[in-house]
């Protein structure tokens, strides 16, 4: 399947959302007229993944797969389809371009309309490969920067079509928006 | 039991090495995981990482947790309402790549159940006190509105 099958796709479903009533069915599952969307939400293990979770009422009225980095950590939340990727960081070459390769096929294979990620940087690589499939892309950054946007936040930013601190101030000096925050 | 975690990816001596030496002055066992690195403490047994189940154990049976102030531990203290004790990292020696946590930690001593030791030597005066408060989940109106937010923009 090309690239462009797979963004058609994604825009397709996007047009049946129009119309869809959302602000009355907050809470209660997927609202009438509304097709499930598939939702890729991704975090390293760790605090990046527990705020992940602390999210799901966000989007698990859809058809979510998780992609974390520590065997046995999407079980024990039941975060069911699940699958994983190796953990990597800026000083891994190697482990980064891995990373890149798994979670293509991912991508590939499950044709995300939305991807969320709570970090680090295997969910700044998922955004930037989202966009090449025409995905919409959601960064929060993790409620531990409370004084600037982390690194994967900074590098997130040209890939993220929302990009959210959980940290008033921190929204305000990046040019980020803030919505709330999980602690 | 003490458990004492300081997350997976960085090692955290300074933390461990207080602990080994206030062990012998706890009249009590102590589980200590210790993240990547290698060495050789007297009064304590420490692995370097535990499945997330393990973890979850240790977790649930420890009396007061004892960590380095990663938002993991903060938010897993929460959840299992047990008293949390954190020593945030250090930039200046060289546990972690700034100080974020030092953030954290200022934010985090707000908290119901979050105790902070900002250095090692305040540990054993919080770990002899019995009335530790349990930190405690209480899910804000932050918390509700960022769900709403993210909710808002998935089914648009």
């Amino acid at each position: 399947m090309g690239l462009s099958q797979i963004d058609l796709a994604g825009s397709q479903a996007g047009h049946d959302m129009l119309g869809a009533s959302r602000s009355d069915n907050r809470g209660k599952g997927v609202p009438k007229n509304m097709t499930k969307k598939r939702i890729l939400a991704i975090a390293s293990g760790g605090g990046h993944w527990q705020q992940l979770m602390l999210l799901r009422d966000a989007f698990q009225h859809h058809d979510v797969f998780y992609l974390t980095t520590l065997p046995g950590l999407a079980a024990q939340f039941d975060a069911n389809p699940s699958a994983l990727v190796p953990d990597c960081n800026r000083d891994e070459k190697l482990a980064i371009l891995h990373a890149c390769w798994v979670i293509a096929v991912r991508l590939v294979r499950f044709r995300p309309h939305v991807v969320i990620s709570t970090g680090a940087l295997p969910g700044v690589i998922t955004l930037v490969l989202a966009k090449l499939i025409g995905a919409r892309t959601i960064w929060v950054d993790s409620v531990a920067n409370a004084e600037e946007m982390s690194m994967s936040g900074k590098l997130a930013r040209r890939f993220a079509d929302l990009w959210l601190s959980q940290w008033e101030d921190v929204a305000a000096a990046e040019g980020a928006e803030f919505a709330g925050a999980v602690l | 039991m003490i458990f004492v975690t300081v997350g997976t990816q960085l090692a955290f001596p300074r933390l461990v090495e207080a602990m080994d030496s206030l062990a012998p002055d706890l009249d009590e066992e102590i589980v200590v995981q210790c993240g990547p690195v290698k060495g050789v403490w007297n009064n304590i047994v420490a692995v370097q990482s535990m499945a997330p189940d393990e973890f979850s154990e240790n977790f649930a049976a420890a009396r007061v947790i004892v960590a380095h102030a990663g938002i993991g531990t903060i938010l897993s203290a929460k959840n299992a309402h047990k008293p949390l004790i954190i020593v945030p990292r250090q930039f200046k020696f060289g546990e972690h790549r700034n100080d974020h946590q030092m953030a954290t930690a200022r934010y985090a001593q707000k908290l119901a159940g979050v105790h902070v030791a900002w250095e090692t030597d305040e540990l054993m005066g919080l770990l002899l006190n019995p009335d530790l408060e349990p930190a405690h989940v209480d899910p804000g109106p932050s918390h509700a509105a960022l769900v709403n937010r993210l909710r808002d923009f998935i089914d648009q």
